[in-house]
């Protein structure tokens, strides 16, 4: 019995790095084309992300923001919700953080305490309406989430010029003191100097976290029981509005929480319009990551690495920095096609078992 | 005598089931062939080997006399064999007409003939005494007319062999009677049908010829005016099935549902139900006799908490629950055999242990702080499984969806019954099912009963009302038009209260029929 599960596991598994190394192959060609040579892109790519200590600090840093998205979406995608408002509940998230920070001057312990919980309740809060919207009145998650992100690119726009600007520039925040912020010295040490921060630290934890909610919990039966049939639901006597509205903000707490990593945490402050696309990003980690809080980790590192790989390939070599962009959505086509690789991972697996 | 199909020797294996193992069927031209089994017997299978969406492993398909390879439908259509599915694959938002001509639409150059399609379409549809109007849209038909469309679909494309998947599931008592002589039609025309079911009834009534087969084996074709249901009951079941339950008096006692003047909405926000009062006993049982839809939904939901009551109220043992949400309902001791095992009684996703405590999760043993305990629930699944008699793949991991719809149903029982309620809710608990299971769940329904439980049973079926209640509530147009002792009544004062006619009226009424 538990043999069958571990098949299903690798299934998923295979499909995703079966992706992978279809994206890859098609970015070589597209090397090829450009008139590079894609061993060296790749090698370049590659040592880009991983050549020392600091660049893989770097990877991991960038990997965070999209750890927290891609769990957002995974999450809401296990209880039957597709949320596509990772963005502007991150850019929320983060504005909430930024803006604890800039106001108190707490000792840094509590005061980034206080910033990941404004950033929490901030994600929270933005995907509550959504939720609350589909509870209450059956408006598509789909629909009201894309327009809170617009409410939230406004907000920020709005608000920080207005109660949050540096002495010099009106499009972003001043910036954050060291005391406001998630790098600490001892982790930059370590990473001799990149920019990687306790959200990392976070993020693992989210994704344990989830993955116990969701597999081991009374609360994750119930989550998953309305995503999967909300009238069954229903009859068993679980709140279905609850639980919808409950998914929504969790999802929107771990959006929160990704744009506390972003803003306090890889950067020294919050921009106005700009909607980050590590939100959107999110949804392609998840569909790489077939849903799975353990797998989101692991896409989002490998996204990671190709952001942060790609600056370094495009310095040494002519490949325009946009060939890591074609990977990723090639990849994300691939994944999004898992059907049509499922049936050929059978296929091969049928013959040989000579069937 | 030419037979038209032959299907020779087919054995078909799924990872660990042979499905179909070595199984011989022929149909003559302008017959009714049954084929009989249970839920998960293997006809499906079979059909859909002979209609191309299965390949055998070994055995082989004559068509007209000559070999043929049907690789997909559309080889299956090209010989002239159509299906009619027991779920109807039409676009909802298109008429009858287009649904038909959907894929092989006629062209008049650019732009698709439809004048042509729909004079054609009403050409056949008089010729089979169909009744069917081209121009109406799907969404506004009857179920019965969308599985005519269907047959019209067969038609249309020249099919000579016509496969009906179980027609009759979800069809009104009026409707099986006209399908009955559609069929009948149809044959007189030189069609042939093979007809899937486990309703022996409508064998009886319209096949010459049967196959029985269980457990993917062959047991034997039999001539059906000379084989009597009790015959092919137990060809399919592999044993003696009594259609009558044995039930012993017994005195009801103390009072346990109580519905005082209740008032619904239905779907539409038009009261389903009038003022309905009714009370259910410990010990007995209560059945709810009516035509589909009219108020039986809206009564179920407004007792189980799932619609509000506009008015009156509701007492389980004395205790107005009429304000309570249905997870209290469930714990003061309701169980409810929803209508709809797939929209209602399970979460296909789930496996069958996570489904077998969809009442009882956040509950000791199975979860404690808020963490599930897997182990307890494994062991609690898999004895509802052992004492219902649940069959799965891979015991209670298997995923819901897996199990075939005899076994999804006998485990909502099981589940529903394990929980010791003192009401239970039983709507339509055998629908669908073969002979073996409803014998089998009508026992564990009068069992209930025996140890004093009260029960309202909702049917359809007016012959399980009457096997299994001890007294009966005819509704009609959302009304109580009356209640009735089982042992003092028959089918057809019920059926004709059913029609509205109160039990006063009843003389006149049989009057008036005699009288026509």
């Amino acid at each position: 019995m538990k043999l069958k599960m571990i098949k299903g596991i690798n299934k998923n598994t295979i499909v995703s790095l079966l992706s992978i190394i279809l994206g890859l192959l098609a970015g070589a060609v597209l090397m090829l084309i450009t008139g590079s040579n894609p061993i060296d892109g790749y090698t370049y790519l590659f040592r880009g992300g991983f050549m020392n200590i600091e660049r893989f600090g770097n990877t991991l840093a960038t990997a965070t923001p999209l750890i927290f998205t891609g769990l957002s979406v995974a999450f809401a995608f296990k209880t039957g919700l597709f949320n596509i408002g990772a963005a502007g509940q991150m850019l929320f998230g983060g504005f909430c953080a930024t803006a604890v920070g800039l106001s108190l001057t707490w000792p840094k312990p509590l005061l980034l305490m206080a910033m990941v919980l404004s950033a929490i309740l901030g994600g929270a809060l933005w995907a509550l309406i959504p939720g609350l919207l589909k509870a209450r009145f059956n408006v598509h998650e789909v629909v009201s989430t894309i327009m809170m992100n617009w409410i939230s690119y406004w907000v920020v726009y709005y608000a920080v010029p207005a109660y949050l600007k540096g002495s010099f520039l009106e499009t972003e925040s001043r910036r954050l003191p060291h005391s406001a912020s998630l790098r600490v010295d001892w982790l930059t040490n370590l990473f001799n100097g990149s920019y990687i921060n306790l959200g990392i630290f976070l993020a693992i934890a989210a994704a344990l976290i989830i993955a116990f909610i969701l597999n081991r919990t009374v609360l994750g039966y119930e989550l998953k029981a309305v995503g999967f049939n909300r009238h069954a639901a229903e009859y068993a006597g679980i709140n279905v509005n609850k639980s919808i509205i409950l998914s929504m903000m969790i999802a929107g707490a771990l959006a929160g929480l990704g744009g506390a990593a972003l803003y306090t945490g890889n950067a020294f402050n919050i921009q106005i319009g700009v909607l980050p696309s590590q939100g959107f990003d999110g949804i392609a980690v998840s569909l790489l990551a077939s849903n799975s809080p353990i797998g989101v980790l692991g896409a989002a590192i490998f996204f990671g690495l190709l952001y942060s790989g790609r600056g370094f390939m495009n310095a040494m070599t002519k490949i325009p920095p946009e060939i890591a962009d074609t990977i990723i959505a090639t990849i994300i086509y691939f994944a999004a096609t898992n059907v049509l690789i499922e049936g050929f991972v059978d296929r091969i697996r049928r013959k040989k078992r000579g069937v | 005598m030419e037979y038209v199909v032959e299907m020779l020797n087919i054995r078909k294996e799924f990872p660990g089931i042979v499905a179909n193992d070595d199984i011989t069927l022929n149909l003559k031209k302008g017959e009714i062939l049954a084929l009989l089994g249970e839920n998960g017997a293997g006809k499906s299978t079979l059909m859909g080997i002979l209609f191309g969406m299965n390949q055998p492993d070994s055995g082989s398909i004559r068509i007209n006399g000559s070999e043929v390879q049907i690789s997909n439908p559309n080889a299956a259509n090209d010989l002239g064999i159509g299906m009619v599915h027991q779920h109807f694959k039409l676009v909802h938002n298109f008429t009858i007409t287009e649904n038909i001509i959907l894929g092989i639409e006629p062209k008049a150059w650019l732009t698709i003939d439809i004048k042509a399609a729909s004079k054609r379409i009403r050409e056949l549809s008089e010729l089979y005494g169909l009744n069917v109007d081209p121009d109406a849209k799907i969404e506004d038909v009857s179920v019965g007319m969308q599985q005519r469309v269907e047959i019209l679909k067969m038609l249309y494309r020249n099919a000579e062999i016509l496969i009906m998947d179980e027609p009759t599931a979800v069809l009104t008592p009026q409707e099986i009677s006209e399908l009955a002589n559609i069929m009948k039609r149809l044959v007189s025309e030189g069609k042939s049908i093979i007809l899937i079911t486990h309703k022996l009834k409508e064998i009886k009534a319209v096949a010459d010829r049967c196959t029985v087969i269980r457990r993917g084996k062959l047991i034997g074709t039999v001539d059906v005016a000379t084989t009597s249901q009790e015959e092919m009951a137990e060809m399919m079941v592999g044993r003696q099935v009594s259609f009558k339950v044995d039930k012993e008096q017994q005195e009801a006692g103390e009072v346990v549902l109580k519905l005082e003047d209740i008032s619904v909405l239905n779907s539409r926000k038009v009261m389903g139900l009038k003022n309905f009062s009714l009370e259910v006993r410990a010990g007995e049982i209560v059945g709810i006799a009516g035509v589909e839809g009219n108020g039986q939904t809206e009564l179920v939901e407004a007792i189980t908490g799932l619609r509000k009551a506009e008015a009156g109220r509701i007492f389980l043992k004395g205790k107005d629950i009429t304000e309570l949400p249905i997870r209290s309902r469930i714990r003061h001791g309701m169980a409810h055999i929803p209508e709809d095992r797939h929209k209602r009684g399970l979460v296909l996703d789930y496996t069958l242990e996570e489904n077998m405590v969809l009442e009882l999760y956040d509950c000791p043993p199975f979860s404690k702080n808020g963490l599930l305990n897997k182990a307890d629930i494994r062991s609690y699944a898999e004895e509802i499984m052992k004492h219902f008699d649940v069959r799965s793949g891979q015991g209670a991991i298997s995923v819901a969806r897996s199990l075939s719809g005899g076994n999804q149903q006998k485990a909502i029982v099981g589940r529903e019954l394990e929980q010791n309620p003192e009401l239970l809710i039983a709507v339509q608990p055998t629908r669908g099912l073969d002979v073996g299971s409803i014998e089998y769940i009508h026992k564990r329904l009068v069992e209930q009963r025996s140890k004093g439980k009260a029960i309202l049973l909702v049917s359809l079926e007016l012959s399980e009302i009457f096997n299994l209640s001890d007294r009966i509530a005819i509704v009609s147009n959302g009304e109580l038009v009356g209640v009735v002792d089982a042992d003092k009544t028959s089918e057809n004062e019920v059926g004709l209260m059913m029609t509205g006619i109160k039990r006063g009226e009843r003389l006149e009424a049989q009057n008036d029929q005699r009288h026509k």
